[in-house]
């Protein structure tokens, strides 16, 4: 079905997950709280992205558009839906460009369409940019104070 | 102070070699300048009128006598031979070549410096009591809150593209040096009736084109919630404030448009969910910190001096500050010579103040946000020689809290984004209160100047406030009256319209002649306003 709000998986230039690749098309937040049979989505940066919450169980895919990428509301948005046990895909789509994506990753962005193709091996350093992180994000990994102490993960 | 581990030092020396590849991209052509320019700000690089400005983060306005060679030599090496201390106790150079940038942020970080997140709409570098540590009236050294934040706040992945820029202050007494309420979160730390120290949280503060006072949003957080609670306030922040239009996307305008109440409901809520999510640092990490801030090894000296030179005495009597160990003082180098550019210092006089921190002052120097420079630690018997030494360095002028110790901004001399001039304003006025003898009338008087409506300068919070406005084309200036930064924080008022140059000096002395006709007893400029109000000011400006 030709749908203008989704991405295809053909625009996913890179994916961390070894599932199939979801191809459906996403709807809006509004529809997919209404459509009992919707299983992908796509949230714009206005959208709260708590609404999704009691769904999240039929939703394979959750596309996080990013307009600008000077607009960060797509971050909090990833991570609460990871906070709620969110397992599906987490695209970050649109203005996505090599300087967002480590953060992106730690925020539970597991796979990126976007606008302009990205450098391969700049993306590549760019995911591998931090050795180790301060804060606990969504992405299990340890911290530097845990790291410090002795903390298990 | 705090000394930086592996791991903090990985993370500045990752920062540096991303910055040169980025750098290079650039200086090649294939990075575009539109898409250097975000990069190159979470890195502190500014495009100014004449040149690239690089800001230096100095962390809650501490540093050692190694990090200040440090920033005169790359003055020196870099630059025209100085640098500007700026109101958020960072480092500004104003002549920077994009080429020498990375070479400069790898000199930085062999000092455990940086200039990571100085600029952009993220979390910036955290400020404090230039005292602390050192005073007598704090509860306790807030600087290890503020550490604890700062490793907290940097690279965050969720709030490196909030709304707008984000300052945040920590503060122990009840004394504010730092302009606490002015900031978008404010932190105090305090004691419960329970005898347990924790965190009493502001948040919504600022200057700029709508200045606001922050609120209290929380009386009591437990300090192993601290970094929590800091989550769930910038959270909402991040999801709510607004985008569509620079100007109102400060947490201000939020916490104005939400209302106070309104806006604490939605923390608490994110709070608790965040308790769950167990994103606050181990218990351990804050002990940790802690021991880097211990006290030096104070030892019992003379308390008392000799008093017989007039200028030496002057100079304790304006520049020292009480400690909490009675043979020591903390004592204030002012950048303000008379007829000097407010906060510049060169290469020179920063290594010099490294040499005598590190002689007097237990190796430790701080920034002060009136863009002063803190020996935190000098022995009552050591004054007579480091002033003595400053004296002949240019460095000993006695006006800390005086007219003449203005704060002023870069204004259009450099800024890029300034209505009109400030350095030359406050030029004018350090030199004719001095050379009439009325600085010492005046006492307490903080003159602050900003060369366009950000308010870098922090004009809103001045006893007397001046701004640089764009009048068709001309050079204007408003003059504001009876704002404060301390712990009675309050905005300053417009008397009226605006002046030329030559005029704002006139009523600058205008309103102070109306201040000594009217102070009774001990009264300050600003008492003496509170209590007359603006009528008698504006008479003598316009009547």
């Amino acid at each position: 079905m030709d749908n203008a709000l989704g991405t295809s998986p053909d625009d996913v230039q890179f994916r961390f997950r070894d599932d199939e690749v979801a191809d459906h098309a996403a709807v809006t937040v509004d529809a997919c709280c209404d459509q009992t049979n919707a299983t992908a989505v796509r949230i714009e940066p206005g959208d709260d992205a708590r609404v999704l919450l009691p769904f999240l169980d039929r939703l394979a895919l959750v596309e996080i558009n990013f307009p600008s990428f000077g607009d960060g509301r797509g971050y909090s948005s990833a991570r609460i839906l990871r906070e709620a046990g969110f397992t599906g895909e987490l695209r970050a789509v649109g203005d996505v460009g090599v300087d967002q994506l480590s953060h992106m990753r730690r925020c539970g962005f597991d796979a990126f369409a976007p606008d302009k193709p990205l450098n391969e091996e700049d993306a590549a350093r760019a995911f591998a940019m931090w050795e180790n992180v301060y804060q606990r994000a969504v992405d299990g990994r340890r911290t530097i104070p845990q790291i410090r102490h002795g903390d298990r993960a | 102070m705090y000394k930086y581990d592996s791991y903090d030092q990985e993370m500045v020396d990752a920062r540096v070699e991303e910055f040169r590849d980025q750098a290079r991209r650039r200086l090649e052509g294939s990075l575009s300048e539109d898409e250097f320019k975000p990069l190159r700000l979470m890195n502190g690089l500014y495009l100014q009128l004449h040149a690239y400005m690089l800001r230096v983060a100095i962390p809650y306005g501490t540093l050692n006598s190694e990090q200040m060679t440090a920033l005169g030599d790359i003055a020196d090496k870099y630059d025209r031979g100085y640098g500007h201390f700026t109101t958020r106790q960072n480092l500004q150079y104003n002549w920077i070549k994009l080429e020498d940038t990375a070479d400069i942020l790898a000199d930085l970080a062999k000092v455990e410096m940086h200039a990571i997140q100085t600029s952009g709409n993220c979390i910036r570098n955290i400020s404090s009591d230039h005292f602390a540590g050192a005073a007598h009236d704090e509860l306790v050294d807030p600087r290890p809150y503020a550490e604890l934040m700062r490793q907290w706040s940097s690279f965050h992945p969720e709030f490196t593209y909030l709304p707008r820029k984000f300052k945040i202050c920590v503060i122990a007494s009840e004394k504010d040096r730092a302009a606490m309420r002015l900031h978008d979160i404010g932190v105090q730390i305090v004691k419960n009736e329970a005898g347990e120290l924790g965190a009493r949280f502001y948040a919504g503060g600022g200057m700029g084109r709508t200045p606001m006072i922050a609120p209290m949003i929380r009386d009591f957080v437990p300090l192993d919630q601290l970094i929590t609670y800091a989550e769930a306030c910038l959270r909402v922040y991040n999801r709510y404030g607004r985008r569509d239009n620079k100007y109102k996307a400060r947490i201000k305008i939020l916490v104005h448009e939400l209302g106070r109440d309104e806006y604490v409901r939605q923390v608490e809520e994110e709070f608790a969910h965040m308790l769950e999510q167990g994103v606050e640092p181990p218990r351990e990490e804050l002990e940790r910190i802690k021991p880097f801030f211990a006290d030096p090894a104070f030892e019992d000296g003379p308390k008392t001096l000799d008093r017989s030179d007039p200028d030496f005495a002057l100079w304790v009597d304006r520049n020292t500050n009480r400690h909490k160990h009675d043979s020591y003082v903390s004592a204030v180098i002012s950048l303000k010579p008379v007829g000097g550019i407010p906060g510049d210092a060169t290469g020179d006089q920063m290594r010099l103040m490294a040499r005598l921190a590190k002689q007097y002052s237990f190796d430790e120097l701080r920034i002060m946000h009136t863009q002063n420079v803190v020996l935190p630690h000098v022995k009552i018997s050591d004054l007579h020689a480091l002033w003595t030494e400053l004296e002949a360095a240019g460095l000993g002028s006695p006006n800390m809290d005086s007219i003449e110790d203005m704060i002023a901004c870069p204004g259009l001399d450099y800024c890029a984004l300034a209505n009109a001039r400030s350095i030359p304003l406050a030029q004018r006025i350090s030199e004719r209160f001095n050379a009439s003898g009325k600085t010492e009338k005046l006492g307490e008087l903080k003159l602050k100047i900003s060369g366009c409506i950000n308010a870098c300068g922090h004009h809103h919070a001045g006893h007397i406030g001046i701004l640089g406005v764009d009048k068709k084309g001309l050079e204007n200036y408003q003059l504001s009256l009876g704002g404060s930064e301390a712990e009675d924080t309050s905005l300053a008022k417009i008397t009226g319209p605006g002046f030329t140059e030559d005029g704002v000096i006139e009523a600058v002395d205008k309103v102070t002649d109306v201040y000594l006709a009217e102070r009774e007893g001990e009264e300050r400029f600003l008492d003496t306003y509170r209590r007359i109000g603006m009528a008698p000011f504006k008479e003598a400006l316009y009547g």
